[in-house]
This record gives structure tokens, sequence and C-alpha cells, in this order.
């Protein structure tokens, strides 16, 4: 099975306020408040790590969600922002957003 | 130092941004005169633009196309077009000879540079009550006319439309604006620091709900007035509703509309809850 490799797009902004992640898409002024959980694996978003080790290493580490329950959420959770722009997903590793070439 | 061809000049300022507009036509500038009347100004000019009238399209709301080129700002709707050079301070406009268009020009001029400097301008009436400003958001029809008309004597309309809004040392402050909306009347060029912001829906009686944080950044960004599709510039604004909202109470105001509504508000006192 391919991995899945997740980067935040570079046309995202996105703030922390009081302990929730807000992300704004520039070119469509889309807004998303991500809880906990999606916020974790937005900020492992580093074109990287495949999805399936965030989950593993981060999501079911943290939280206490069965891990293919967990799984199943998190490729939703990610299609749907990919959808926005506001994710970008490959099955081949991604630069990282936060890199010299990530903005 | 500002160099121009154009022969007469009026310098508006609003906010604490003073833009001089250059024509070479009297009647034109007697209009802008007239226009902006309590927002003239005898200081020297921060920003300048050149105004050319010439005969452009129709005034459509929903086609105003604003992008960076190089070192400049194009602004384009049918009825102008216009060239501002953020580092030189220096702007062209070719626009239809009415106000309108320069007012347009001038909103989203106001909103590129407050949004630099930390500030917007938010869809939004506001007034000074007791010296402090109050600001009040929300969709077409959800009430910001209504309740500006129901405001008693006593209370400073700064605007019924467009809202300016700057960082002070301690919060914000409200600036009037001659930016005008049903009430076709421009606001009092005053300041007070903003004491809330409240978003409008009408109801059966008058009361006051928090907000939560994510949610009034997101209210708070759908009413802030910026025209282009720039990350750096809405990494800015959303940096800036992240700020406001951690400094100034934002609520819900659901409101009957009759006068009681100046109550409630007179008697808030809010504190921001996402600090």
């Amino acid at each position: 099975m391919p991995e899945t490799y997740i980067t935040r797009s570079s046309a995202i902004a996105a703030r922390m306020l009081a302990g929730e992640m807000m992300v704004m898409n520039s070119m469509d002024s889309t807004f998303f408040t991500l809880n906990e959980v999606a916020t974790t694996i937005w900020q492992a978003a580093d074109g990287r790590t495949p999805l399936r080790e965030i989950v593993r290493n981060q999501v079911c580490e943290q939280f206490d969600i069965d891990a293919a329950q967990a799984q199943t959420d998190a490729e939703q959770f990610v299609s749907e922002l990919s959808q926005h722009g506001i994710l970008l997903v490959s099955d081949q590793p991604l630069r990282d957003p936060s890199g010299p070439e990530g903005r | 130092m500002i160099v121009t061809t154009k022969e007469i000049e009026c310098v508006v300022q609003i906010g604490d941004i003073a833009i001089a507009l250059r024509t070479d036509d009297q009647h034109f500038h007697n209009l802008l005169c007239q226009r902006y009347a309590g927002f003239l100004s005898t200081s020297q000019p921060e920003l300048a633009l050149d105004l050319d009238l010439t005969s452009l399209g129709a005034v459509t709301d929903d086609d105003v196309r604003v992008r960076r080129e190089g070192k400049e700002w194009l602004l384009e709707r049918g009825d102008f077009q216009a060239r501002w050079d953020p580092l030189s301070g220096r702007g062209h406009v070719r626009q239809s000879p009415n106000p309108y268009a320069l007012d347009s020009v001038l909103r989203i001029l106001h909103s590129l540079v407050l949004a630099a400097r930390s500030g917007f301008l938010l869809h939004a009436a506001s007034a000074v009550c007791d010296g402090e400003a109050y600001l009040f958001s929300g969709v077409s029809g959800a009430g910001k006319t209504t309740l500006t008309r129901l405001a008693p004597d006593s209370v400073t309309l700064l605007t019924d439309e467009i809202s300016y809004v700057r960082p002070n040392p301690v919060g914000y402050s409200a600036h009037g604006t001659p930016f005008a909306g049903e009430l076709a009347k421009a606001g009092e060029n005053t300041v007070a620091p903003v004491s809330a912001l409240f978003f409008l829906e009408k109801g059966p009686e008058n009361r006051v709900d928090e907000l939560p944080p994510a949610e009034a950044v997101r209210r708070l960004m759908r009413n802030i007035l910026f025209f282009a599709e720039d990350h750096e510039l809405v990494e800015q604004l959303l940096a800036t509703a992240c700020d406001f909202v951690q400094k100034v109470p934002v609520r819900r105001l659901t409101f009957y509309p009759d006068s009681r509504v100046w109550d409630e508000i007179r008697n808030f006192e809010g504190m921001p809850t996402h600090a």
C-alpha cells in the first residue's frame, strides 16, 4: 500500500488562539478551525513523514484513540483539507513548508 | 518630497493617513472638497494620488480587482484604474468623473496601508458613547443602520458603513470615516478607544452573548475589507484579528429594534475573554 505524504500549502495563513488552530486560505478566504487531533496532524505535515507514521507516533500517542479509527479519521481530514487546497497530498515525499522553499 | 504635475490639491485625512488628491479639474476638486468636507486637512500628506478624469465603464460592486505588479499595487474596477507605489506613497488614478470611484480607491488604499500597520477597515457601523467607541458589524440587514438610527443624541456616529480601526498602545482605536452607507452621511472626524465589537442580530429581546475565540476571529475576518488574494496580506490580517480578539471584547448582540438597546450598550462592561 503506498504511503501518503502531506504538507501545508504555502497559500495558507495559520494562527493558534486559545488552544485552537485557525487556518485561512489566502486565495479564496475559506476559514477552518482545527480540533486538537487535526492540529496535531497539521503541525506534523512536514512533507516527509508518512501520514500513517504521524497517526501512529503522534495522534495515537497523544490521544486515546483506536489506531484504525484514527487512521480513517486522519485520511478523511486530509482529504477534506486537500480539496480546499489547504493541505497538499502526494504518494512521494514533498517539500517542507517551513523550509527555505516552503514559502 | 512628492512631485506632481497636477495643479489643484486637497488633502484628505482619515485616521492618521493624510492623502493628497491632485487634479487639473477645478469642478472635480470642488466636488471632492464637498464630499470630504469634515476630513480635509492641512497636514503634510503622507501619500498622493494624481487623478485623471476620463470616461470609463459602469460601476459594479463585485468586479474589484487588486493585485501586486512589481513594486506597485494595481486597483481596477469598471469605473477606475489605479496604480499605487507603497514605497514612494505616490499613485495615479484614471477614473470616471464622479467621487464614488475615488471613494472606492480610497477604501482599498486605506485597507492596504492599514494592514501593514496592524489595523483594518471593517464592514461595521461605529459610534462613540461616553468616550468609548463601539463597533457594530454583521451581514447586510443585521441592523447596522437601524442601530445607528436609534442612537440617542449624545452618541457620536463615526460611520454607518466602514469602520477604521488601528492599534493604540493598549488596545485599538476607532476613527470616524467619510465612508457612508444607507444614512448617506459622513461620520464625525474624531477618535476613541474601542470598548467592544458587537456582531448584530435582530431578535425579540436585547441580550449580549459571548463568542468562542475562533468564531470571533472567523466573523472578524469575514468582515474586514481586503481585496487582494495576497498571502502576505492575509497573514498580517489574521495576526491582527487574533490580537484584536485578545484585547477587545467581541460579542454577539441580539437586539430588539428600539432605543433601549443603547442602554444595553452603555451598560456593557465586558472583558476580552480570549486573552
